[in-house]
């Protein structure tokens, strides 16, 4: 009868327990074993069937040391994945970088990825709106910087690696975790030890350990009341696919600092290439609502024209420039020409807004973050997914040997490690982003002055580019 | 350079001598309960864990050619002696093994039993009994593929005694792993002076300085019962980062393995040597490792 009492309760209060620490001590009861007892437990569930929570259970079920183990991924939305691609692109596109690409080749994911379709690019090429200031990034030999990936066409890859493991990765698609029930520290006995998941359908599972992988408006997070530090930018994204006005070898990635927001155009294929516009509300809307003729000048312009310009910042840029070809008379590559653009995909046009953010916390006992739900950045230096395949690589490698070990893998001991080397890893990128969003906002001269000249310099500095 | 080396309570050994002594077992009983905080008092025995299990595990895959993925020693029988609550039960559980945990005292068990019970797998593959070595002996005859002895010995009142039961539970060619505490004037300062008396963190008395055991004494002893010594490692536990490490000297902390002669009849009792099945209600079909 209490056992049922406390189910009855449970059910009915689903808010949690206030936190004290890492290890909650939690005010209301967690379900007595009994009762319990009843849900499968798995050793991992990952919440969040995006790119990101499904790489992650795909790559703990491609691990050996898991070979055993029950894995759960659970996702809102219906199963995603298509043998072939239509032939219009989609407007959501990934900058995959080559560290990336790896991690996808180690479980079988890049092979499939490369039979849909991507778009390698071998330099980018960023520049300012308001003086000449350029900086171009390319590898010594040439090599693929990275690559352009639908989203469609990762999602689609990652379910195929799914389903290869599906002995030990269960999927649950359209299921959505309403409730989490945190266990009390580990040493109290005498109730469960596990999270309790409970579904939107009322199907309730148990896991050793519960990996939030379900974006910038985390759940996970905000149950296990993680405290996140946030910031919504007064800028939204518009996206779209854009036909280019001829062919051309389309291998460039091109960003252009305007005063309201970077311009990125990334190649999708010889003809046709993804646009990711930042800018203010208003004009996000205004570019939404445009007919598209009107559309496709406003971006022609906003990579070709110079009317922000002033004659100062260009004189002081030049001077800059020309005392740099004299210390170093290579120092400055060739500015190439961005593509102009002749047309855009009927229906492709579509704007999200922008935000930053950071998890104070990426761990506690028996729950990690990872992901968009640990940190969200603006998208101009293109590394929001790739922050978040870093984290799976930096998990996957602390669960496997952890697993090795037979250790507990809900155990904050590696959990620590994990969130020490990523917080090292991503906190500066995430700083620097910020930093560069706010830094381009402006047309006032002196931060103007600065940028052109800091922009010069390091593209004259080779050290330097080769970090970034 | 003073390095502070810390020691916890130590878990009570599956004695050979039918007398368990009632004082160390009062000082265990106040703390059956504390064994799952890997924060608490027996902090120091969840990180060694870190390095006991790789190392009895990567010995006995060495010694196998079988290999099942995911589980490094399905099919490996092995008995921790003085298990304690679990805490090394657990790990070689969850690598495959059929464990069976002794411990003489009764609040241990159910402590240990307790924190199993939630897992199903180790549940099954775990089981517990309070008991000493002694009185296992007869049922168990050459049961088990592994023994292990893990901050055991130093507590045991004969030390040949116990070894002769290890051996006799051990199947030919199975391995006995024991780590322990040295007997030198280093381990007198830092583990009793410095540990006990002087930083409080082990409770004072817990430990005999008498009968640490040196690995020279251990390695004759073995090997004079029909063992063969193949290892001797140092071990170090570093206080600030809460962690242990390998070391050369073997002067403090240390660990051995040692295998059980092939031929049979090792044991100068009369005991006739009979395969028996194990009486613990697991089971697993697996192959001798």
């Amino acid at each position: 009868t209490s056992a049922v009492m406390a189910v009855a309760g449970g059910w009915g209060r689903l808010r949690l327990a206030p936190l004290a620490g890492r290890l909650r001590a939690g005010s209301r009861p967690p379900l007595r074993s009994v009762a319990a007892a009843a849900a499968p437990l798995y050793d991992v569930v990952v919440s969040g069937g995006g790119m990101v929570g499904s790489a992650m259970a795909a790559v703990l079920g491609h691990d050996i040391h898991f070979h055993d183990k029950k894995i759960a991924l659970l996702e809102a939305g219906p199963r995603k994945e298509c043998d072939h691609m239509p032939d219009s692109y989609s407007n959501r596109v990934s900058s995959i970088s080559p560290g990336s690409a790896t991690l996808l080749s180690s479980f079988g994911a890049w092979d499939h990825v490369c039979s849909l379709r991507l778009k390698p690019f071998q330099r980018m090429q960023v520049w300012d709106a308001c003086s000449e200031a350029m900086i171009v990034f390319e590898k010594d030999d040439l090599d693929d910087m990275g690559y352009i990936v639908e989203n469609d066409v990762i999602m689609s890859a990652l379910t195929k690696r799914l389903d290869a493991v599906a002995d030990r990765v269960e999927v649950f698609y359209r299921s959505r975790a309403v409730g989490y029930t945190w266990p009390l520290p580990s040493h109290s006995c005498d109730t469960s030890p596990w999270v309790q998941i409970e579904l939107a359908d009322g199907r309730r599972l148990q896991t050793k350990l519960l990996i939030g992988a379900d974006g910038h408006n985390s759940v996970v997070r905000k149950e296990a009341e993680i405290k996140n530090i946030e910031h919504r930018y007064d800028q939204s994204a518009v996206v779209a696919t854009l036909h280019l006005s001829e062919a051309t070898d389309n291998n460039v990635a091109w960003q252009r600092f305007l005063p309201t927001g970077p311009i990125a155009l990334l190649p999708l294929s010889d003809t046709a290439s993804s646009l990711v516009w930042s800018t203010s509300h208003e004009h996000a809307s205004e570019l939404l609502g445009m007919d598209e003729e009107s559309f496709v000048d406003s971006i022609n312009s906003a990579f070709w024209s110079n009317v922000n310009h002033s004659d100062f910042i260009d004189t002081a840029g030049a001077m800059f420039r020309s005392a740099i070809s004299l210390l170093k008379p290579l120092g400055t590559a060739v500015r190439q020409l961005p593509p102009s653009v002749a047309k855009v995909d009927p229906g492709s046009r579509a704007m999200f807004p922008l935000g930053m953010g950071h998890a104070t916390e990426y761990v506690q006992h028996r729950v990690a973050l990872i992901g968009d739900a640990a940190h969200r950045v603006h998208p101009l230096a293109g590394q929001g997914v790739n922050l978040g395949f870093g984290d799976i690589a930096c998990l996957a490698h602390h669960l496997s040997a952890a697993a090795f070990n037979g250790s507990d893998l809900g155990s904050l001991k590696h959990l620590l490690k994990f969130e020490t080397e990523r917080q090292r890893h991503n906190v500066s990128l995430i700083a620097a982003v910020d930093l560069l969003k706010r830094l381009y906002s402006t047309r006032l001269a002196p931060l103007v002055l600065l940028r052109t000249w800091g922009l010069q310099a390091t593209n004259a500095l080779p050290p330097v580019k080769v970090r970034i | 350079q003073f390095s502070l080396f810390r020691f916890t309570v130590k878990r009570l050994f599956g004695t050979s001598h039918p007398s368990v002594d009632s004082k160390e077992i009062k000082k265990f009983q106040l703390l059956a309960h504390k064994w799952w905080d890997e924060e608490g008092e027996y902090s120091a025995l969840h990180s060694m864990n870190d390095i006991r299990v790789p190392f009895i595990r990567d010995t006995l895959l060495n010694m196998s050619s079988n290999y099942h993925l995911g589980n490094p020693l399905s099919g490996v029988k092995i008995l921790d002696v003085g298990c304690g609550g679990g805490l090394l039960s657990e790990p070689l559980g969850r690598l495959g093994a059929s464990v069976t945990g002794i411990d003489p005292l009764e609040d241990n068990i159910r402590t240990a039993d307790q924190h199993k019970s939630f897992d199903p797998v180790l549940a099954k593959r775990i089981q517990y009994k309070s008991s000493s070595l002694e009185e296992i002996v007869e049922e168990s005859m050459e049961t088990f593929d592994v023994i292990v002895a893990s901050e055991v010995v130093e507590h045991v009142a004969d030390l040949e005694m116990f070894i002769k039961c290890c051996s006799r539970v051990l199947k030919p060619e199975g391995s006995l792993f024991i780590t322990t505490i040295n007997k030198t004037q280093l381990s007198y300062v830092l583990g009793i002076v410095v540990a006990e008396k002087i930083m409080g963190i082990v409770p004072e008395g817990t430990h005999e300085w008498e009968k640490f055991v040196p690995p020279e004494e251990l390695k004759r002893l073995l090997e004079s019962n029909g063992f063969s010594v193949k290892t001797v490692n140092g071990m170090l536990y570093n206080p600030l980062s809460g962690s242990w490490s390998w070391m050369e000297s073997t002067s403090i902390n240390y660990a051995m393995h040692a295998v059980k002669s092939g031929a049979r009849g090792q044991s100068s009792s009369t005991d006739t040597l009979s395969e028996l099945e194990s009486e613990q209600p697991s089971t697993t079909a697996g192959t001798a490792v």
